[in-house]
């Protein structure tokens, strides 16, 4: 009983911060007609090409993320382990802002990537409001999200355990497929969960790096609410990405469950 | 009639040559040698930090050799990884995979060698058989007891017929009846099976009741290697005769060398010992079962000054004059202290010790 109730304060929270937004953006947007509008092929257009984005950071993150997680647990010798986690957390350190601007130095004409560009032949001088810019920002942002959870699953693997699996003939590498991800799969599930729903909306990035030039799910709904003037379509958006997103996390979540069948 | 290749006629035997191995700056192996005969149950014994599972991690490949050699079945594999080599290990954790069943934990290493489903089917379940694990297939690891995690790590490498298996501490984990009833249950499965088992173990009850060959360990060397009988009768050393509990250690004093080894007076006797070391003083070890108190009135006078029920035994300490004697004598003895004795010592049973 006494357990039960210690969760009434998370309980509570949830429902104010989250259930009674939805509602109220419900009710902003009572309006049949902005329904209707969601399902113009435009949006589909704006629809699709952030969820490419987002499975596309959530993919790019893992590639990146998992080797470092997996070094920073093999390679890195216990009690140096703090300080390297620290530089990982570091850029969480910062607002997101102030590090997006950081990067518009570093990708615009005669930024510093820019001119490694050019010293190695590429005639594109500026990377700064392409959709490549958005995709190495969203990669800059979400990165520490994939390693922490990651890496602490895979601190929790038994050093006996992949030292049994090449005992028993496996090379390094099927040591990693049979036994190391398998362990480590919550973990990873709660990484590509922690990337992927902030990439469906991200907003920041795309209006910083990818000036506004390409509309993304997160900056047309803010648009709506600005520039637009159109709450009401701006909240039946917004109500839907929510929706579409804990469908996302409900799937991650029977995936992860039937993995560890 | 098929001829043996000479794989075949060494498979299971273990050649360990000068081998080293430091860890942060410590030397952890100082040039440890030892040679295995094919189908023998060789222990290493000693205390935590003697070398002992190091030694055990490098025969297995898990660890790399610093400098030495190591052949396995007359074959070198120094520098072969541990996936690569015809060894197996019993780990101290068990450590079974938690993501598999018991069946896939047992069918693991056959799956690595893609063998048909049929094959790893019947193999699995004659190495669950061999362990006494017949319809655990299904279980999961977190549902068995540690007696059964045991016996799922011990089919997990059997099955997949090592020349070598190693276990280390594979008993520690155990209560005391548990330990005795798989002791037992070892020795029984290398007999039957013939596979050269190398077994760590700090357990000296252990290290006698299976092996055939115990490699006494001590700061990365080996003491002493030896059958049972003669670790615990004929220690080499003070080290070896403390560990194998030998109660009497005493000093001495050369007074003749003769062709058969030496008479040595101890102050209260003078006995007579096969071999000793150079020099004149000497150390010598005696174990408390080969005193019994005498019938004859000849012998060493002395005075009980201490008398300790243990059961098995009465443990008696003897005040023989400028030294103390221990004595296990049988429990229907009745002594009390400050009785007067007279002990019969076996005389053959003196060994004199390397310092």
């Amino acid at each position: 009983m006494k357990a039960r109730q210690l969760l009434a304060p998370a309980l509570v929270t949830g429902l104010v911060l989250f259930v009674a937004p939805q509602l109220m953006l419900l009710q902003a947007a009572s309006d049949r007609s902005v329904w209707v509008r969601l399902f113009d092929p435009l949006y589909a257009t704006i629809f699709w090409r952030s969820v490419a984005m987002a499975l596309g950071t959530t993919a790019a993150t893992l590639l990146v993320g998992f080797p470092v997680a997996w070094a920073l647990v093999r390679a890195v010798p216990e009690k140096a382990r703090g300080a390297f986690l620290l530089l990982v957390t570091l850029p969480l350190w910062t607002s997101v802002l102030v590090k997006l601007y950081a990067w518009v130095f570093l990708l615009r004409k005669g930024g510093l990537l820019s001119q490694l560009l050019t010293l190695l032949g590429s005639d594109s001088p500026s990377l700064l409001y392409t959709t490549t810019a958005v995709a190495i920002g969203q990669l800059y942002v979400e990165l520490p999200y994939m390693i922490l959870p990651i890496y602490a699953s895979l601190e929790r693997i038994d050093r006996s355990l992949i030292d049994a699996a090449q005992d028993l003939g496996a090379s390094p590498a099927r040591t990693l497929a049979r036994v190391v991800i398998p362990i480590a799969a919550p973990g990873i599930v709660a990484g590509c969960v922690l990337v992927f729903v902030p990439s469906l909306g991200s907003v920041l990035v795309p209006d910083l790096l990818g000036g506004a030039k390409t509309a993304w799910l997160g900056t047309l709904i803010t648009s709506q609410f600005g520039t637009a003037r159109d709450p009401a379509f701006g909240s039946a958006m917004a109500f839907t990405l929510s929706v579409l997103t804990l469908g996302a996390f409900l799937l991650f979540g029977r995936f992860l469950a039937k993995a560890q069948e | 009639m098929s001829q043996a290749t000479p794989r075949e006629k060494a498979r299971g035997s273990l050649e360990v040559a000068s081998v080293s191995k430091k860890r942060g700056g410590a030397t952890v192996l100082d040039q440890v040698s030892l040679t295995v005969n094919p189908g023998e149950f060789v222990t290493l014994l000693g205390p935590s930090g003697c070398g002992k599972t190091t030694l055990l991690r490098l025969i297995g490949g898990l660890d790399e050799v610093d400098s030495g050699r190591i052949a396995v079945s007359g074959t070198d594999v120094t520098g072969v990884k541990a996936h690569l080599r015809p060894v197996h290990t019993v780990f101290q954790s068990y450590a079974l995979f938690p993501h598999l069943s018991v069946f896939e934990n047992v069918a693991f290493g056959l799956r690595l060698k893609n063998r048909p489903e049929a094959e790893i089917r019947s193999r699995v379940g004659r190495a669950l058989a061999a362990v006494h694990l017949e319809g655990f297939d299904a279980r999961a690891t977190s549902e068995i007891s540690g007696g059964q995690g045991q016996r799922v790590a011990l089919a997990r490498a059997l099955v997949l017929e090592p020349d070598i298996l190693l276990l280390d501490e594979p008993l520690a984990a155990l209560d005391a009846q548990l330990r005795s009833a798989m002791r037992l249950e070892l020795v029984q499965l290398q007999r039957s099976l013939g596979i050269t088992f190398v077994l760590v173990t700090h357990d000296l009850e252990e290290a006698i009741e299976c092996s055939s060959r115990i490699a006494v360990m001590r700061e990365g060397r080996i003491a002493q290697m030896a059958p049972p009988e003669e670790i615990f009768e004929r220690p080499a050393s003070v080290y070896v005769a403390r560990l194998v509990g030998m109660e009497n250690i005493l000093a001495g004093r050369v007074v003749e060398r003769t062709a058969a080894g030496a008479r040595v007076d101890l102050g209260f006797a003078r006995i007579e010992v096969a071999s000793v070391p150079e020099g004149e003083e000497a150390r010598i070890g005696l174990h408390g079962e080969h005193i019994a108190f005498s019938r004859s009135g000849e012998g060493v006078r002395g005075t009980i000054a201490d008398v300790r029920y243990l059961g098995e035994a009465t443990r008696c300490h003897i005040d023989v004059g400028g030294a103390t004697l221990v004595a296990n004598v049988s429990p229907k003895e009745v002594v009390r202290r400050g009785d007067a004795v007279i002990l019969d010592i076996d005389a053959s049973s003196w060994v004199a010790l390397t310092p």
